[in-house]
């Protein structure tokens, strides 16, 4: 066999760009900046009670409780689709129903804080707000459709309605003011963190050393050290892969393709980019970058929005496990909202908001 | 015994059968450990979060991985219970 040299000098050129992609961002602190949100994912996961935020999702729950809970608490339960999926099963068919569930399997990938967080620090502040809103208010929406539609299946549900269980609450060993408190110092790091003032960085990590010191024992700092440890371990490998993807997607992709199909706010980009989501699977968060190295290519802002609300909801792969959990009819229209909330939502962003 | 691992198969849930039949093996019981991935039968445990863990038919867990301990202690008084029937 002939090797081409040029052909290996061009595919030397897109491994290039794929691993100059990862320098730049390692250098300019972009992945960096997640560093403080891994600490508060991990704090998430050992500090907030997981069944404080379940016992809204049982069959008897107050619906307008159970919707709000449902469109905002993938920030606390979801981190990747494998927590999604289950929780939206068992919502679904035991516990408050079809809306609430929707609601719950819509907005989880979008509103946990990782994704915010990597959002707006590599896509910008508005499109990182407009996607965790679009994702909130939107979940909402398709949910109420969804109940709506299928509402006497959902009114036999509700006479019959099957049993949760549900997991115990843990006993409190700190007062809740205190727990409130370092989540906001947390957060407050983050923030100031991301805004390079360090003096204020400085003084809320001296804070936080003396809240740790003064509340918490040794155990649960060993806890959640592990929590955010494990969780960067699963993270953090498949964003650099991510990464990796869209630094090479930027060499391969001519500018000209994406600015043909997917420039403009208009309506043909900003739905052709729904579908690409609806359809394409992303992995954790690697959707950021991509959909950033598409924004350099001549991507625009409202596409970048809808392929940030219909990509990491949907993918073929969880199509199907969702079909097999509530039907092919159901998931259908769920699929069918979904873009054209996305598109809508696109559009409305692209044209009103810049 | 029968032991269900309830969980489509993330890193928590393989940990999970890993510890029981850790577990298992320290304790020296016997028991059939069954890893159940289906959505709709995990669902019908009435679990929301996994991985769960449900021996003879009771939840004994969900939404997370017990500690060792308690796990054993758990294995122990179910073989007990079924010893005594």
């Amino acid at each position: 066999m002939q090797i081409d040299i040029k052909t290996f000098m061009n595919l030397l050129d897109i491994l290039n760009s794929g691993i100059g992609a990862l320098l730049e961002y390692l250098s300019a602190h972009v992945l960096t900046c997640l560093i403080p949100a891994f600490f508060i994912a991990g704090a998430i996961a050992v500090f907030v009670s997981q069944a404080s935020v379940i016992k809204y999702f049982g069959a008897r729950a107050n619906k307008i409780l159970a919707y709000s809970v449902a469109s905002v608490s993938g920030a606390i339960l979801a981190v990747c689709s494998c927590t999604i999926l289950p929780l939206f099963a068992g919502i679904h068919k035991r516990g408050a129903g079809l809306g609430p569930g929707i609601a719950f399997l819509y907005s989880g990938p979008a509103i946990n804080i990782l994704a915010i967080v990597y959002s707006a620090r590599l896509l910008g502040f508005d499109l990182g707000l407009a996607r965790a809103m679009g994702a909130v208010v939107f979940s909402i929406i398709i949910g109420l459709i969804m109940a709506f539609i299928w509402r006497k299946e959902e009114f036999q549900k509700a006479n019959n309605p099957g049993e949760l269980v549900l997991p115990q609450e843990e006993e409190k060993t700190k007062p809740q003011g205190v727990t409130l408190f370092y989540f906001v110092i947390l957060v407050g790091i983050l923030v100031f963190g991301a805004a390079q003032k360090w003096v204020i960085t400085v003084i809320l990590l001296a804070v936080l050393g003396l809240i740790l010191y003064q509340w918490f024992k040794k155990e649960e700092l060993g806890y959640w050290i592990y929590q955010t440890w494990d969780l960067f371990k699963k993270i953090f490998p498949i964003l650099l892969a991510g990464v990796f993807v869209a630094g090479i997607i930027k060499a391969l992709l001519p500018q000209q393709v994406v600015e043909t199909w997917l420039g403009g706010n208009g309506f043909r980009p900003t739905f052709i980019a729904s579908i690409f989501g609806a359809l394409m699977y992303f992995s954790t968060l690697t959707e950021v970058p991509i959909i950033r190295a598409l924004m350099d290519l001549g991507m625009g802002k409202g596409p970048a929005l809808t392929l940030l609300l219909a990509g990491p909801a949907l993918s073929l792969p969880n199509m199907i496990v969702i079909a097999r959990v509530m039907g092919i009819k159901k998931t259908g229209a769920y699929v069918c909202l979904v873009v054209v909330m996305a598109t809508i939502t696109g559009l409305i962003f692209g044209n009103l908001f810049l | 015994m029968k032991i269900e691992v309830l969980g489509p198969g993330c890193a928590n849930c393989r940990k999970l059968e890993q510890d029981v039949n850790t577990a298992l093996g320290e304790l020296g019981i016997e028991a059939e450990v069954v890893k159940v991935t289906d959505l709709n039968k995990i669902s019908s445990y009435g679990i929301l979060m996994t991985p769960g863990l449900v021996i003879n038919t009771k939840v004994y867990s969900s939404g997370k991985i017990p500690v060792m301990a308690t796990l054993k202690k758990w294995l122990q008084e179910e073989d007990r219970k079924q010893t005594r029937e």
